[in-house]
């Protein structure tokens, strides 16, 4: 089985430790992933403010990066939605039937990394060790568009050292929503502030999420609020195994951005 | 009488406001977690509810397909029951209308069952334009009157109200227009009913011309159906000798038998009730019963408009139960004066603009008025996916302003993101740009994220809407791609 890793732009540009941790967490599991480096984004923020013309070089490089692979895992819902759900109409809006015929392909092997761990992998537990109260928050594209389920939860359940809370209100949006965020910014932070109080409320220490995008948002308040609270990518706490958990600090604790070489 | 939504900033600023407003957010949030709990309990009993949806998209679905035809079937089998049909074009044909039928019977005053359509097209507005009073009858459609106010909600127009406010509208008001409210008042919901009742009953006993809505058309049968909860409707549908209701073409179903679905999605949908308290189905005129003289106005008022748009199209479909607002936590949290119209919450940021179009600044901003979280699909009765059609609609704004002469920023960002995205060259270059960026910024930066990473704390130009209330993380100095290409994919042993 031929398998690429979709980092997604956001998580390339601003959040490359998730992309390390998917490969890292894949290669303990047996698979190699490939890192076709043509890719570069999924065309959704285009999609979704309704730039569809724009979207359509996007979704071209998109299908030309991917051609050829089984599986294309992607480390975000929101991403594997715009896969699956949004690259058929911008290819029918190109009017290109070689680009329809393309994301026909294409799309239905794009997985989110739970998908691709638990209906493709077969496992739930991946061997990760994670000794930290944490909380889960299903994003709106995985829990509605892609309909991931209580996969993520049944890999974080089975992550040894965890202690898992359920976070009040879950499946209500954090209020991030792309450009929404910053066209409509006062309801996105009247969501994204029931949201963090929700968060709070668990006395979790870590948010856990499958989308960096909408942990960025949620992240970005809690910061703010000096709550204490730290995010993290699902595919990272998945990673995390005795060895590189080193004990009881956490990772990335005390790291400056900068002293990353 | 009533206010008016003309006028109405953009969805952005009027959001602003809203948002400020705590006796709103905290009326709107206890009101509607209140009804979207009793609506999935009531859901939730109901074991073939998805095939009950898909029969309800299914029956909308067969009508709008071939409106004409069913359009005809209805005036017909109207007609043959004696009723007597008009077709309005627009908001102003329809009201000229209802006004024409009110001034032959010589009236200054009709009673109204509320109605959707009718507040569509400003109704109370132009009868009271023409002299004639528009006395609402429903509870909150009342209060909103009493109040000079506007509606706020498809199904409870008052939901932004609580009852302390609503005691003091009544106390206040109610003596300028009829019977005054009882001294002793108090905000006892059953109180504030029986003053409302009593204050109706007057005007129902007096009133000679009803106007209503209905929430289905059977094109067979020639039955208008309303659905309501308070008794109000069939007051008005049974008392006066002429009754005029003014039809969405939207409404039809093609047989008596569609209404079956139909009438078991819509309570559950709405009230969260398992079945229908008031519903009331007339055909034409019954000599001897009820009114003597029926009229129904068919209105297009943009109808065709949205009919015409493949995707927005099933926005036709909507039975207006109001599911989609209460689950929409955008809705919950500004309210539905914000979308300044009489179709607030996600299925007015699709209905709006597929009515009227999007040249208007107003209208254009709500296809944007959404995160896209996608809870109003999943409750939606006949399945309208609005998240589609709000992309949809989006990319109609954006093509509305492709011709301008001078780009807006956004587009000009558009397509410079564009433009990078389709090139894994270019986008790398980007990424080094942002990396000398993360560098400096880690550096220099004096806000730590929880767990350790660099922030940028408050930043100016249009990083203001993202930092004013997050701190944002500083970008890293290397990514991912570059980590790639250093280490061979993390094979060279360092897998950080
Ligand atoms: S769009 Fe659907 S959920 Fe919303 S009011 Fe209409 S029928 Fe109800």
């Amino acid at each position: 089985m031929r398998v690429a890793l979709q980092v997604t732009c956001v998580n390339d540009a601003m959040f490359p430790d998730t992309g390390k941790a998917v490969v890292r967490l894949l290669r303990r599991l047996g698979v190699e992933v490939d890192f076709p480096q043509a890719q570069t984004c999924c065309g959704q923020p285009m999609v979704n403010t309704g730039y569809l013309d724009e979207a359509v070089p996007v979704v071209r490089a998109f299908v030309d990066a991917f051609a050829g692979y089984d599986a294309i895992v992607t480390p975000s819902g929101s991403c594997a939605g715009s896969a699956r759900h949004q690259h058929s109409i911008v290819a029918d809006r190109s009017g290109d039937p070689a680009l329809v015929a393309a994301v026909a392909e294409t799309g239905p092997r794009t997985y989110e990394l739970s998908e691709f761990l638990v209906d493709v992998l077969g496992v739930t537990d991946v061997g990760a060790y994670f000794p930290h109260r944490v909380t889960y928050h299903p994003t709106c594209h995985s829990l509605r568009m892609l309909g991931v389920g209580d996969r993520p939860t049944r890999l974080l359940e089975a992550v040894r050292g965890i202690e898992l809370v359920d976070l009040p209100n879950a499946t209500e949006c954090c209020g991030f929503g792309g450009t929404f965020a910053l066209k409509n910014a006062d309801t996105s932070v009247a969501m994204g502030a029931d949201k963090a109080r929700h968060v709070r409320d668990t006395g979790a220490e870590v948010l856990v999420a499958g989308d960096n995008s909408c942990l960025m948002h949620v992240g970005g308040m809690l910061s703010r609020q000096r709550a204490g609270v730290r995010v993290m990518h699902l595919a990272e706490v998945l990673a995390t195994t005795e060895d590189t958990e080193g004990g009881s600090s956490g990772p990335a604790v005390g790291e400056r951005a900068g002293d990353r070489a | 009488m009533s206010g008016t939504f003309v006028g109405m900033p953009a969805f952005p600023t009027a959001a602003r406001e809203a948002l400020a407003d705590t006796q709103l957010r905290r009326n709107l949030a206890h009101a509607t977690r209140t009804i979207r709990d009793k609506r999935a309990a009531v859901v939730a009993e109901v074991e073939d509810w998805e095939e009950l949806r898909v029969a309800g998209a299914a029956v909308k679905e067969a009508a709008l397909r071939d409106l004409a035809t069913h359009l005809e079937t209805l005036e017909a089998s109207l007609v043959a029951a004696g009723a007597t049909v008009h077709w309005a074009r627009d908001a102003a044909e329809a009201c000229a209308i209802v006004a024409s039928v009110a001034h032959t019977h010589g009236v200054d005053e009709v009673v109204k069952v509320k109605s959707m359509a009718t507040a569509e097209i400003g109704l109370n507005e132009a009868l009271e334009a023409e002299g004639i009073a528009a006395w609402e009858t429903d509870l909150a459609e009342l209060i909103v009157q009493l109040g000079d106010d506007l509606p706020s909600h498809i199904l409870v127009p008052a939901i932004h109200r609580n009852r302390a406010e609503v005691r003091e509208i009544f106390r206040r008001r109610m003596g300028d227009v009829g019977r005054p409210a009882p001294d002793d008042l108090t905000d006892e919901p059953a109180m504030l009913a029986g003053a409302a009742r009593a204050h109706l009953r007057e005007k129902f006993l007096r009133a000679k011309v009803a106007v209503s809505g209905a929430n289905f058309a059977v094109a067979d049968t020639g039955t208008l159906v309303v659905v309501e909860s308070e008794g109000n409707g069939r007051m008005c549908l049974t008392l006066p000798d002429v009754l005029v209701s003014v039809v969405g073409i939207e409404k039809v179903v093609a047989t008596w038998s569609d209404l079956d679905p139909m009438l078991r999605l819509l309570p559950r949908s709405s009230t969260g009730e398992r079945m229908n308290p008031y519903t009331s189905t007339w055909s034409g005129v019954t000599p001897g019963d009820g009114p003597q003289e029926v009229h129904v106005v068919l209105l297009d008022n943009g109808r065709t408009r949205a009919l015409a748009d493949d995707v927005g199209r099933q926005a036709l479909r909507c039975i207006r139960c109001s599911a989609c607002l209460n689950v929409c936590p955008v809705y919950e949290r500004v309210g539905g004066h914000a979308y300044g119209s009489v179709y607030p919450g996600p299925i007015g940021a699709i209905l709006n603009p597929l009515l009227n179009g999007v040249a208007d600044e107003q209208t254009a901003s709500l296809p944007y008025a959404s995160s896209l979280c996608g809870a109003c699909f999943e409750v939606c009765p006949v399945r309208i996916d609005i998240p589609s059609v709000l992309v949809d609609q989006r990319a109609a704004v954006v093509d509305s302003h492709r011709g301008d002469r001078v780009p807006k920023p956004e587009a000009v960002a558009m397509k410079a993101a564009a433009w990078t995205f389709s090139s894994a060259k270019r986008l790398a270059r980007a990424e080094r740009a942002s990396g000398l960026a993360g560098r400096v910024l880690g550096r220099f930066s004096r806000t730590t994220l929880p767990g350790g990473r660099a922030a940028a704390g408050r930043l100016p130009g249009p990083a203001a809407g993202w930092t004013g209330a997050r701190d944002l993380p500083a970008p890293p100095t290397e990514s991912f791609r570059e980590w790639w290409d250093r280490t061979d994919g993390g094979r060279d042993g360092s897998a950080r």
